[in-house]
């Protein structure tokens, strides 16, 4: 009883600095935020149904094309990656299945406005003299609600079904044009693949630096390397951060890049795949060590017990 | 020459050169521990166990581990993390036991203040366990800067700058413990060796000088009652094993380590597989970057304390109660003026003082951690003063104690 009672003292005072240093003083350090579930309550919602057709002919005819490639309509992009970063200052994303991995509301609101929709205004105030390099869609001369209803139901249409969505490609379209992930060989012009020669290697990165120069120079810095963030950050942080840098880095020049809950999840599912790739192997072993561990405890209780009936 | 004979068995050959049977006696079997002990006895058992964890960890890290500035990081967080089998389970366990090893340091550190285990011919004893905390601590330090992520890199940088002393501007002494101007290969080059090498050894050296100090005096006891060894011994060995008041080392005190070890592991397992986030802290799976200083520094929870007591003054007061705080602790056997031998609850204002401490360092931890702004600033430094003011008076109140 004796014991039990000093015991008692002990984990009271372990598990009081602990709870000091640990929760109570990140409590303290880091601004906590909660995350809206990626329903974007700050954009309207879509009031018109779309007519998926009609968005067909309306993206045809306003251009998008010039800039994206849709490959699910065999529309490539009309120049490479290197070169659209040096136009753009990023690679503008393909839009085979934006449909999926965005949000509806998000997507009608940035072809409106799209300093508006990815929350970088602040970049481009008049006094900036700068323009968002995404030309605003002003209409075609019918009712824009409709004709951006249109153009995202098409978006929606060609686009893979949400099942089939993978943690690449979500992260592929969503994260990684801007971040790299080097211990996924994922770098901003895609996949590194591997090469037989070193100096086609050095040519490969020699156009990723290419590329990231532009985007240094758009973004204001290169954006960072996300291998090990799921550990440096944590999956909330990234998640709120995802929802909405501004949240967090009130001024960063990251955009919200507005992805439904489903592909936020697959983007932390990539993550994790990066920089956690042993968790379930963790899991799994972790459960046998811990069984493992209770019956040696068992054991060796009772065998103080054996030996102690002789001294009492 | 001693005389050999044709051995018989084995054991009789081994006995003749090695005196196995003397050894066992001397080291085990008639090795007397009082019988009047709790679970905190065994403290020193899951300090040797969860060091044995390190070191068999860590020479299985040191496989894969390369200390350069260019792969360290990535030697870690990808090679052993990801690469290596069960790299990340070595990891996690050298991560862990580098953490709770220092819970269980204060523990035993602490259970020998409360029960007077310094004084009365224990003070070798106490002075070198105070030597092995010191030798932890920079072991601790020095693994740390070892993957080379942000919190190493400017931990690194905060620490040895300690070493230009304020006003008299050491900045020499700083860039010589470098080998640079900044933390940098040099640096981590240096680390890697006394990390691997030389602060091990000196642990081993001093794990064995802690064990001999204790032959003598013996381990203390629930009441500090003194024993007579060579009686209570005698007993034992007569078979009266139930009045004797020593036991055996082996199985009997074993038998009662073993089974708190039993009880520790489940609490460290647990840790390592499902709760490592406050061993591997968040910010050093950045990489090192001497052009970004994260928000907040702070060190590993177990240098709170004494990082705490640096904080709140103005730099030289600062480092000097720092030194202060360092040292203090290994001349406990002299500041308590008191002869009693015996728990802290029996010693009437030592009981109020030992309480008081413990409670003031686990604030100037916690507040060791917080931004050192508005109320967390002043709760610092009041704890600080009186921490520093504990020791001040502790020669005063236990001068006049009342025998027990």
């Amino acid at each position: 009883m004796k014991e039990l009672k000093i015991l008692a003292v002990v984990v009271f005072f372990t598990l009081l600095t602990y709870f000091l240093v640990e929760p109570y003083a990140h409590s303290q350090m880091h601004k906590h935020v909660d995350s809206e579930g990626f329903e974007y309550k700050d954009l309207p919602a879509l009031t018109k149904t779309g007519d998926a057709a009609r968005g067909q002919e309306l993206i045809m005819s306003a251009g998008c094309a010039g800039c994206h490639s849709i490959e699910a309509a065999s529309m490539s992009a009309p120049m490479d990656s290197v070169m659209a970063a040096q136009s753009y200052g990023v690679n503008p994303p393909d839009l085979s299945n934006a449909g999926v991995l965005y949000e509806a509301k998000f997507l009608a609101d940035l072809i409106k406005n799209p300093a508006h929709a990815l929350k970088v205004e602040h970049k481009y105030t008049p006094d900036s003299g700068k323009m968002h390099p995404m030309v605003p869609f002003y209409g075609m001369g019918g009712d824009i609600d409709q004709e951006v209803a249109d153009m995202v139901a098409y978006l929606q249409s060609i686009a893979v079904k949400a099942e089939e969505v993978t943690p690449a490609m979500a992260f592929e379209n969503a994260c990684g044009r801007c971040h790299a992930v080097g211990y996924e060989q994922w770098t901003q012009l895609g996949t590194k693949p591997r090469f037989k020669h070193k100096k086609d290697s050095l040519a490969f990165d020699i156009k990723v630096m290419e590329y990231q120069d532009s985007l240094k120079a758009y973004m204001g810095k290169l954006p960072p390397d996300l291998s090990m963030y799921i550990r440096s950050r944590g999956e909330h942080y990234i998640s709120t951060f995802m929802e909405n840098p501004q949240s967090q880095l009130a001024g960063t020049a990251m955009p919200r890049v507005g992805v439904t809950a489903d592909s936020a999840e697959k983007v932390i599912e990539y993550l994790k795949d990066a920089g956690d790739t042993k968790r379930h192997e963790r899991a799994e072993i972790g459960m046998n060590v811990m069984i493992f561990s209770i019956i040696f405890a068992i054991f060796a209780l009772l065998w103080k017990k054996q030996v102690w009936r002789e001294l009492h | 020459m001693a005389h050999f004979t044709k051995a018989t068995s084995v054991k009789d050959w081994l006995n003749q050169r090695l005196a196995i049977e003397t050894v066992e006696k001397v080291m085990a079997s008639e090795y007397w521990i009082p019988k009047n002990i709790n679970f905190l006895w065994a403290m020193g058992m899951i300090l040797a166990v969860t060091f044995g964890l390190l070191t068999i960890s860590g020479i299985f890290l040191l496989m894969y581990y390369q200390p350069h500035v260019d792969t360290a990081f990535y030697s870690v967080n990808y090679t052993i993390m990801r690469e290596v089998d069960f790299g990340w389970l070595w990891r996690h366990i050298h991560g862990v036991a580098a953490s709770v090893v220092f819970l269980i340091i204060y523990i035993h550190m602490f259970t020998g203040i409360y029960y007077g285990s310094y004084k009365k011919g224990r003070e070798m004893i106490w002075i070198s366990g105070m030597l092995l905390f010191v030798t932890f601590s920079a072991e601790a330090f020095s693994g740390y800067m070892l993957p080379w992520g942000q919190m190493s890199y400017w931990a690194g940088m905060v620490i040895t700058n300690i070493f230009s002393l304020g006003s008299l501007h050491l900045d020499g002494l700083v860039e010589w413990i470098r080998g640079d101007y900044v933390p940098a290969q040099a640096f981590l080059n240096r680390f890697f060796m006394l990390h691997v090498f030389l602060l091990p050894l000196a642990i081993m050296g001093l794990i064995g000088l802690h064990f001999a100090a204790l032959r003598i005096p013996h381990v203390n006891n629930q009441d500090g009652e003194e024993i007579d060894f060579d009686e209570e011994s005698k007993k034992y060995l007569s078979g009266d094993t139930k009045n004797s008041k020593v036991i055996r080392f082996a199985n009997d005190f074993m038998s009662k380590d073993l089974m708190v070890v039993g009880f520790f592991l489940i609490f460290f397992f647990y840790l390592v597989f499902y709760h490592y986030g406050f061993a591997l802290d968040p910010v050093n799976f950045d990489p090192a970057d001497g052009l970004k200083t994260p928000a907040h520094i702070y060190p590993e929870w177990y240098f709170l304390w004494s990082y705490e007591i640096l904080r709140p003054f103005p730099v030289d007061i600062g480092l000097v109660a720092f030194g202060f705080a360092q040292v203090i602790y290994m001349l406990l056997p002299w500041l308590d003026r008191s002869d009693n031998t015996c728990p802290a609850n029996r010693r009437g204002k030592f009981k109020i003082w030992f309480w008081v401490l413990l409670v003031d360092m686990v604030v100037l931890t916690a507040m060791g951690k917080l931004p050192p702004e508005g109320i967390f600033s002043t709760i610092g430094l009041v704890a600080s003063l009186l921490f520093i003011a504990m020791w001040i008076i502790l020669p005063f109140i236990t001068k006049n104690e009342k025998k027990v």
